[in-house]
């Protein structure tokens, strides 16, 4: 206590201590982050478990640092699945999304196959899409778009379908046709509803993507870390996972930055009503 | 005295054969340049009425007759506003403004190349309702009061000859709400627009209006109709006259003997 208040009085006098120029909040991240390593280098230390069970962060750094042309070759081709089935699912699912939300009948009549066909576990798809498309990229691309199309599709009829009646009124009453309103004030309005939901549809899309290179690939982060796991190299195994948590994250932190450069309307607002 | 708002036994029934009967037997009429202000219970039709005026509803009987022509889809010439502001939050204040203007057959093809007369216009419609040099905010960065007043510019813009207003003062605190009487009363006094108001304050109706219409609960149709004998223009103090405070008084007992008819 005493030294808090000794603290405070240094900081308004002239220099402050260190401690109070940190800026903690832009820190967390980071000291979080070395914290979770470290208590996982201290568990495997303390435990002595096998490296062929869980591989100490060290292992799996020196793993990233032995493999890593073959770990930046493949996630390479991950990403590349990922964000082409990606960018489909945003195409088509802002495509159906306005479809959905332009029409109450089409939205009746999409919405129970939308929901049905989401329920269907997508790894179940893969072996369909196999004996379509060969093995490979192809497969890969699909079942990313498969899995992150849903959400997209969902957040734009909501956005759509929840425009507020006074402000139909008083465009409708001017003589304004359906798509005047679709145009004028419909996308508009879901586009907060669009971007947020590219969030959650790229981390989906690498799930996807991952899965599908698991099952029926040559090439990619999930081939490599399934034939790494059939010849017991576990720390290859999680240096992968590791590659998948570095690229699942900046395409996160991509996402959330278009989100914020175009939609910062909606997140300064308070918006009234 | 023409009139630019004639509605003649008007039925309205929502949700087909055996709905709500909305308005029944609705009979009014609103001359050129008039303020006609429509007060009445709760449920007693006052926004079906709006929406017929503008043609958002078409009745099933009756005929309801705007600037000489039966309405039987919606009327460009009909500015309007409600309770909720409903300001477009990515769009500027003027651009807000300017909204009506890229929807109305009349101006949206004149609109990109006439667009500096039209901010013009815009900008001076910002400066009578006290908000000048607001345009560029969001509607956002305005309070609600602000918000309102926009609300009325944009119902303003295209140079309707009829302001249809619904309740816009609701939700604004008495001394804005006053503030914003005397906007409309000077807008309506300078512009020469025939407004309906619907409200559910008797004092502002009394304060605006020539004529007030009181409505019977639902089905709604016309009960009484007063003229306000007080002249033009009025300041605020007239609200402390005995004669302001007993037409009130009146109307506060018809639109309580109507509630218990309900």
């Amino acid at each position: 206590m005493s030294a808090m208040t000794e603290n405070a009085a240094v900081s308004t006098a002239s220099q402050k201590p260190l401690i109070a120029r940190v800026n903690w909040v832009k820190l967390a991240p980071w000291l979080y982050t070395i914290a979770l390593f470290a208590a996982w280098e201290l568990l495997v230390i303390v435990l002595q478990t096998s490296p062929t069970v869980l591989p100490a962060p060290s292992r799996v750094f020196g793993a990233v640092a032995q493999y890593w042309s073959p770990i930046w070759k493949n996630s390479l081709q991950t990403l590349y699945t990922t964000t082409l089935g990606f960018a489909i699912a945003v195409v088509a699912g802002l495509a159906l999304g306005i479809l959905v939300g332009w029409s109450k009948a089409i939205y009746a009549g999409l919405y129970p196959l939308m929901v049905g066909f989401n329920a269907i576990p997508k790894v179940a798809l893969v072996p369909i899409l196999v004996i379509w498309y060969g093995i490979g990229t192809i497969p890969a691309v699909l079942t990313a778009f498969l899995i992150s199309f849903f959400p997209i599709v969902v957040n734009v009829a909501t956005g759509l379908a929840t425009i507020e009646p006074e402000t139909e009124d008083v465009l409708r009453a001017l003589g304004a046709k359906k798509m005047d309103i679709l145009l004028k004030v419909g996308i508009p309005r879901s586009m907060p509803y669009f971007f947020g939901s590219l969030k959650i549809a790229i981390t989906l899309a690498f799930v996807g993507s991952v899965v599908s290179e698991t099952v029926a690939a040559n090439y990619g982060l999930g081939n490599m870390m399934s034939s790494a796991q059939s010849q017991f190299n576990v720390p290859l195994v999680f240096a992968g996972l590791l590659a998948l948590a570095v690229e699942g994250i900046a395409m996160y932190a991509l996402m959330a930055w278009i989100e914020r450069r175009m939609t910062g309307w909606a997140h300064r607002s308070s918006m009234s009503h | 005295m023409s009139h630019l708002v004639s509605i003649d036994n008007v039925d309205m029934r929502y949700g087909g054969a055996d709905g709500t009967l909305a308005v029944s037997g609705l009979s009014l009429k609103v001359g050129k340049g008039e303020f006609a202000a429509v007060v009445g219970p709760s449920g007693c039709g006052k926004s079906t009425l709006m929406k017929l005026v503008t043609g958002l509803h078409i009745p099933q009987s009756g005929a309801v007759v705007v600037a000489g022509k039966q309405v039987t889809q919606p009327v460009s010439i009909v500015g309007m506003a409600f309770q909720n502001p409903t300001m477009l939050p990515w769009r500027t204040t003027l651009d807000n403004i300017l909204l009506p203007l890229e929807i109305v057959e009349r101006h949206r093809h004149r609109l990109r190349a006439h667009r500096r007369e039209y901010v013009e216009k815009a900008e001076h419609l910002l400066e009578t309702v006290g908000l000048k040099g607001f345009g560029s905010k969001y509607p956002w960065q305005l309070s609600g009061g602000m918000q309102q007043r926009a609300n009325l510019c944009r119902a303003l813009i295209h140079e309707p000859e009829l302001l249809m207003l619904d309740e816009p003062f609701g939700a604004l605190d008495a001394f804005t709400r006053e503030e914003l009487w005397c906007v409309i009363r000077d807008l309506h006094a300078a512009q020469g627009v025939t407004i309906v108001l619907v409200t559910h304050d008797l004092r502002e109706a009394t304060f605006l209006a020539d004529r007030i219409f009181v409505m019977s609960a639902r089905p709604g149709k016309v009960l009484k109709e007063h003229v306000v004998p007080f002249a033009r223009p009025r300041e605020l103090d007239v609200m402390y006259e005995k004669g302001f405070n007993d037409m009130v008084h009146e109307l506060h007992g018809e639109i309580a003997s109507a509630r218990v008819a309900a």
